[in-house]
Order: structure tokens, then sequence, then C-alpha cells
């Protein structure tokens, strides 16, 4: 194992070695740095050339200029930009931007596309199967740069143009009912009757509550509230039992129930908490909070469980962090209405452009409140999100239903139905785990692609982020600036595909690393 | 969703009988018409054949073919009317409903007197260029290039994979370790150096060079085929009879390993259109005078509001394109693959049992 690693970390090194020689010599012929000053007509231009010169050590031929560059980078001296600032400073400003942009519509994406994946692998050759390949192709085909428009135009400027009279009309509760119908009964299935009677009742109440909350002119000031926290919390516990244990399992029924019932519990304590953290935020707290509810949830699968914990226990965990998340969205909510009517919203809550709200931000450096620089970054998110997700939510419905139809058909889920197991036992744990073995070498190439991956998205929404530094490297025929950028992105592809195919070889026992290839 | 299934034996009868039925169907016919046979029924695939096909022809009839060089030009002259060089008058006015300027003339009522494409089809632009022109120019770019990149990435994915799976040993490291490299860097940051560079020589060197960059999936997908089908008997027997290595390599692995190559590069080609439109977007594929679907979506993304025609076409034609790219890439997949079966219906089995009985 260990000359194994050994091994594959060597190579992994000489081959970046050979692409960022590769590239730099590229971006050296490819264009001239000193191109547009030659064609200004300052005054000063011959200086200033010549300064640049220097700077930029453009005298030394490309080639050995890269190992000049190489011996930098070992000793944490990076280069500098054309405009003299640090390329690691750049970069180090950079990184989180991109990370917070891309990982949480990774993370939506990975979520939902193997969920409805996995749906479409049980109905395989249903309306609803076809209707969702449809549409995942569909998704494969979308230019990004065209989907982010459309966001822009419809769901930024139309949202906010309506939250103006924020009244769902009878054309829309009909369509939006019609969806929901539609959907669900797609996705469970069964003979005639049975899908008409999903439909209409997954219809009709999609239709009240969005009436409901119209009238009630609910998302004219959208709160959550205690009610809001435990239905939800009570719905979440419901899907997580189901796929987790079964509605059978007792012990595991009741966690969920009590994991429920202590958000409750603790929703108006915890609001003292978050008064504190308003003006004295500590990251540590809330990571604290997180770990805290996973284990009080799975404490209390422990002594609920007498035999077989380990399932129950994952429920109580899940739950907790699903209702703890809960209350915490429900605090930033909070900050909705006095966010939305402040001066530099000014009702216009879904922004088009940017990572964050310029006046409020300087206003929060006087005025500390962390819950509204949440809600903040969080509305400045979501069409990014909504975008990169819907793009490569589509990967992974195929892959999570090729691999699970392959793992469906093999024989020892035969054996496991033919000896009476359930058929939630069968799918989850015997088919579900195996199919999502491959899926980590899928996961591995998307997290390598995040930095590099991002610069379309960046660009659309106006963010600072890794593909914005790229761009402007490439422009400006900013050389240390962009093989910073490269040699961050190299670096983390080959190694998400290193920690690839360990985690392969880790979960799947047939395959071996470290004997021959 | 969990529902249990109430007739499992039952459904193993089906299967035994699903399996004779499909054997019977491909009863005495050769690997080729099989696939043959598999591809013209995935209806969606044929769908999307003959919707490519005809957006094919449509493009470049419209805007006609440009080669050779400026002083011995060979063209065949399309039937637009327009080029993207003429500069006819802007309509605005009182032919404009809303105030706007180089409003759309295509009009599908066939009830309203002005049925028909019109004078501006899709608009005009800014400067009064015909916008139908515009876009047939881009779209006809844009499938040049996924031919382009396809064609070579494929040629050279297969060439390399086949060599380096064949032969093994340090030719095989070393062609490995070179594919390794080049997956390292991410292809948009491959497309934007090339592209900034080389962009204004024109869409052809643009997706030769980006071809040059997009072999490295496709090799090792044929490598690892190659290194299973070197194994098999029938590779020994043609050995023993004394076949050279090209014998063998083209005669009798690559036949054996056609199925993926075909549909991989399908695959690879949808995506090719998309990489070239998101390097014009950015502004570092085709430049300026020359127009890609990518381009004008970039040019126009602001006037979405007043006037949506000139962002909506070009992003139709990239849909349009990509999307039927990868249906016949998906219908290529269940033509190719062995284990895939197709859904028995209700009438073929009918069928079925008409001829046992029979």
């Amino acid at each position: 194992m260990l000359t194994y690693l050994a091994r594959r970390i060597s190579q992994l090194i000489v081959i970046l070695l050979g692409s960022s020689f590769l590239v730099f010599n590229l971006e050296a012929i490819a264009g001239d740095p000193l191109e547009e000053l030659k064609t200004s007509s300052d005054p000063r231009k011959a200086q200033m050339i010549i300064d640049l010169t220097r700077k930029l050590d453009l005298n030394t031929p490309p080639p050995i200029r890269y190992f000049k560059w190489l011996g930098g980078i070992f000793t944490g001296h990076w280069g500098v930009t054309r405009d003299g600032q640090s390329v690691v400073a750049e970069i180090s400003q950079a990184i989180p931007t991109t990370v917070r942009l891309v990982l949480a519509a990774t993370i939506i994406a990975i979520l939902v596309g193997i969920a409805i994946g996995v749906v479409t692998a049980l109905r395989q050759y249903s309306r609803f199967d076809y209707a969702v390949t449809f549409i995942s192709f569909l998704f494969f085909s979308l230019p990004i740069f065209w989907v982010a428009v459309l966001l822009k135009q419809f769901f930024s400027i139309g949202f906010n143009d309506w939250l103006a009279d924020p009244q769902v009309t009878t054309p829309w509760l009909i369509f939006f009912g019609l969806l929901a119908g539609v959907f669900w009964a797609g996705v469970i299935g069964g003979d005639l009757k049975r899908v008409l009677t999903i439909g209409s009742v997954a219809g009709v109440s999609t239709v009240a509550i969005l009436w409901a909350l119209s009238v009630t002119k609910w998302f004219g000031s959208p709160t959550l509230g205690i009610f809001f926290v435990l239905g939800m919390g009570a719905g979440l516990a419901l899907l997580t039992t189901v796929a987790s244990t079964g509605l059978g399992n007792k012990p595991s029924r009741n966690t969920a129930i009590a994991m429920v019932v202590l958000g409750g519990v603790l929703y108006y304590p915890l609001q003292a908490l978050f008064a504190f953290l308003k003006t004295n935020y500590n990251g540590w707290i809330v990571v604290g909070l997180a770990f805290g509810a996973i284990g009080v949830g799975a404490l209390t699968g422990f002594f609920f469980a007498k035999e077989d914990r380990k399932p129950v226990m994952r429920t109580g965990a899940i739950v907790a962090f699903l209702v703890g998340l809960l209350i915490l969205l429900d605090r930033v909510m909070q900050e909705w209405s006095p966010y939305v009517n402040s001066d530099f919203v000014s009702n216009r809550p879904i922004p088009t452009l940017g990572q964050s709200n310029d006046e409020l931000v300087a206003q929060l450096d006087s005025h500390p409140n962390f819950w509204m620089g949440t809600l903040d970054s969080l509305l400045h998110i979501i069409l990014p999100t909504i975008a990169l997700t819907l793009i490569s939510f589509a990967g992974y419905v195929r892959y999570t239903r090729g691999n699970l139809l392959e793992v469906l058909n093999q024989d020892y889920i035969r054996t496991a139905r033919a000896k009476g197991l359930s058929e939630r036992t069968v799918i989850m744990r015997h088919a579900f785990r195996n199919s999502l073995i491959p899926l980590t070498t899928l996961m591995a190439w998307d997290f390598a692609g995040i930095l590099g991956g991002a610069i379309i998205t960046e660009s659309v929404f106006s963010w600072v982020g890794m593909g914005t530094l790229f761009r402007r490297a490439i422009v400006a025929f900013d050389l240390n600036l962009l093989m910073g950028v490269f040699l961050i992105t190299s670096t983390l592809a080959v190694l998400a595909n290193l920690a690839s195919d360990l985690l392969y070889s880790a979960l799947d026992p047939r395959i071996r690393v470290g004997n021959g290839n | 969703m969990f529902g249990k299934k109430k007739n499992k034996d039952v459904e193993i009868v089906n299967e035994a009988n699903e399996n004779a039925i499909q054997n019977k169907e491909i009863d005495g016919l050769s690997q080729g018409q099989i696939v043959l046979r598999r591809f013209t029924r995935h209806r969606g695939a044929m769908i999307a054949l003959f919707t490519l096909i005809f957006l094919i022809l449509f493009v470049y009839s419209a805007s006609g073919i440009y080669l050779g060089s400026d002083k011995q030009p060979f063209t065949i002259q399309g039937w637009w009317h327009y080029k993207i060089t003429d500069h006819p008058m802007l309509v605005f006015g009182k032919d404009c409903p809303g105030g706007s300027t180089g409003c759309p003339s295509l009009n599908l009522n066939p009830f309203s007197g002005k049925f028909g494409f019109g004078d501006h089809p899709f608009g005009q632009d800014d400067i009064g260029r015909d916008y139908f022109a515009l876009a047939m120019r881009g779209a006809e770019q844009s499938i040049m290039i996924m031919f382009i990149i396809g064609g070579i990435g494929g040629l050279l994915g297969t060439v390399i994979g086949a060599i380096a799976g064949y032969f093994r040993g340090r030719l095989d490291g070393f062609l490995m370790r070179l594919t390794d490299l080049i997956i390292t860097i991410p292809s948009l940051i491959i497309g934007a150096v090339i592209g900034y560079k080389v962009g204004n020589l024109g869409v052809v060197v643009l997706g030769l060079y980006l071809g040059i960059f997009s072999w490295t999936g496709l090799a090792r997908l044929v490598r690892g085929e190659f290194l299973s089908l070197r194994e098999r008997e029938f590779v020994d027997a043609a050995r023993v009879a004394g076949a050279s290595n090209r014998r063998i390599i083209f005669k009798h692995i690559l036949p054996n390993a056609v199925g993926i190559i075909i549909v991989s590069v399908t695959l690879s080609m949808s995506g090719a259109i998309l990489l070239e439109t998101a390097l014009s977007y950015l502004g570092f594929g085709v430049v300026p005078p020359d127009v890609s679907l990518g381009s004008l979506i970039s040019n126009y993304q602001e006037s979405f509001a007043t006037r949506p025609w000139l962002f909506w076409w070009p992003g139709f034609f990239i849909i349009a394109i990509a999307l039927s790219v990868n249906f016949i890439g998906d219908g290529l997949r269940d033509a190719f693959d062995p284990r895939q079966r197709r859904r028995i219906s209700k009438k073929d089995r009918e069928n079925a049992k008409v001829a046992s009985k029979a």
C-alpha cells in the first residue's frame, strides 16, 4: 500500500511538472505582455516597457524562465501579477469565493441527481423515466451562459416584480398543482387507480398550500416560525425514516419523533444564543452546534434501540441535523423583512450580479449582524447555484440510473429477494450502496473541475473568483497569475483522481491497489 | 416507492419468454444488422438524427459554402438573400410593434396576412445586419467545429489508445502518462489559451487545435478495450495464423471496439459544441467580424428585456444541435450494447404467441 502510494505520488509530481511546463510555454508563446504597451501613445512608453520587462523577467527565454518560476514555487514566492500584486494573495482571496460558489451547487446536484436517478431506475421504462431522460438530455445540452441569462430575467427580475404584489394567480395555481400531481404520481407509481389518487392528492394539497400562503400574504414576509419548523421537521423525519430503516422499525421511528420534539423544545432557548451570535459571530459555535445535533441524534438512537443500533443511530443523527438546519434557516429568515425593506435592497431581494451587497457590507462593519450578512450571501448565491445545479445534476441522474439498473440485474439481488427481504432493504442496502461505488469516480472529477469550471458562471454573475483571475490572466498575458491558477486547479485534479482510486479500492474489496497495475 | 412486487414468479417466467422473443428476433442477422435494427427502433435517436440532418442541410444551404483562398474563392451561393457582411436598412417605427428596432418578421400564424419568413425572420442586430444570416453563420461554425473536434479527437484517441493497449509495456506507460498530463489541464483553460491565440485564424484552425487536446478520454477507453480484447482466443488464432500486428489491430480488434468509439465520439461532439460556444461567449473563440452562436448570445444578452429574439434564436440552435447529438449518442449506445434489451411490448408478445402456435 505504502509503495503504491509513493509510486502514485511521484507519478503525480512528474505529471504536474510536465503539464505546468506545457502550459507555461504555450502561454508564453501565445502572447506578448508588452503588446498593449507597444501600441500605446503614452510618452513614458519606453520606460514602462523597460520596467515591465524587468519586473516580469521577459528577457529570459520561456523554458529557462519556467525553471526560475518553479524554483520560486518551492520557496513560496509565486511571482507578481502585471499590476505588481502578489499572486499568492490574489489566489488566496479568490479560492473561498469559488469554493462557496460551486460547493453548494455540487452537493445539491449530487443529492438530487442520485435521488432522481434511483427513482428512474426503479421505474424503468415508465413515462416518468422517459420524461426524466428527456429532461436530463435537455439539461446536458444547455449552455450555462444561456441558462444564466434566463434565470436572471425570470427568476430575479420577474420574481422581484412579483414580490411587489405577491399573489399566486389562478393559472399559476393550476400549473403548480398539475406539476406536483404529475411528479408525485410518477415517482410513486403503481396501477392507474393509485396513480390517479396520488396525483390528485398531491396536486390538491399543493394548490391548497399555495393558496393559503398567497391569501395570508406570506410571500410578502416569508418567516418560518416554530410551527413551520416542526411541520417541515416532521416531514423530513418521515422521509429519512422511510429511506433509512423503514417505518416498521419502531425505535427508529421513535428516535425521529424525539428529535423533532427536541427541536421544538430547544427552539426558544436557541434564539437567545442566536441573538448573542448576531453581534459576536463565532464560526466554531455553529460548527459545534451541528456536531452537537448529530451527537444527540446518534445518542438518542443508541438508547432507543436495544439491538441493531447502527441504522437507528443513523436515522437519529440525520433527522437531528436536518431539524437543526431548519432552526438555523428560520433564524436567517427572521432578517427577511428588515433586509428587504432596507434602503440598499429596496424591495428587490434577488440580485442578478455580484457576491454580496456592497452597501450592506459597509454597514455591517459598524453594525455587525451575522444573520443579515448570511441572508445576503444566501440570496446572492441562489441564482448561480440554480444554474450550476441544473447543468450538472443531469449527469448524476443518468449515471446513477445506469449503475443501479446494472446492479439490480445481478444474481445476489435475486438471492436477497428470494430469502424474503423487504423491497426497501433489497434496494437501499443491497443494490443502492453497491451502485454508489462507481459514482466516486464521477464525484472526484466533478470536484476537480470545481475551481476551473466556474469560469463562465463567475463571468455571468460577476463573481471574483478563480475563474475571473484566470480570464484576466489570459487577456492580459499575465503569466505568473495564470500559472498560479493553473497550479492550484491541476493539483486538485490529480489529487482528486488519486483519492477516487483509493476510495474505490476501500469501498470495493474486489479491487486491490498496489499489486501490479 | 418500495411497494412489494406481488407477482415475482410470473415475472421470472416472463423473463424467459422475453429472452425467447429477443433471440427469435435476431436469428440469422449479422452484428451490423442487429446494431442498425436496434438503432432504427430507438425512436428518440431517429427523430434526433433526422432533426440534425435537416438542421445541417438548412443551415448550410441558407448561408452557402465559402472555401478556397481570397484570391481564388470557391463559393456556392446560399438561398438566403442576405450575407453577414450586408447592412440593410434597420427596420423601426411603425413596422415594429412596441417601439423596438430590428424586429423579427417571422410569422407562423397562417391566418394573419403576413404568414412566412418575411425580410428579416429573426430581426436585425444593432447595425442592421440580418440576424437570420448571422444565426445561420454561427450555427454553421458550431457544426463545423463539432465535426472537426469529434473527428480529430476520435482519430487521435483511437490510435493512441490502440497502440497503448495493444503493445503495452513502456510505450503504454509513456502514452498513458501523456494522457494523464493532458487530462490535468481543464479543457476550458486549453481552449482559452488556444482560442485567444488562434481564434482570429478562423473556425477550422480553432477546431484543429482544440481537437489535438480532446482525445484523452477516448484514448483511455480504447486502451482498456484493447487490453481485454488482445487476450481473447480469436486474437491468438489470428496470431498463430501469421497475421501481422497491423492486421490484428485493424481487422480483428478494432471492429470489436468500434461500438464504444462511435458512442464516445458522438457524446464528445455535443461537448465540443458547448465548449466552442462557451469560448466564443467569453471572447476566446471565434472573434469579430466573424460570428458564432456563443458570441451572438454574449453580444445581445443585455437586450433580452427589449429584444428577446436576439437571445432566443442562437440559444435555440445550440440546444437543438447538442440535444440531437446527445440523443443519437444514446441510441448508438443502446444499439451497440449487447446487454441492452429492448422493452418487450404487449404487441411483440402477442405476435410471438401467434408465431409459436402457427
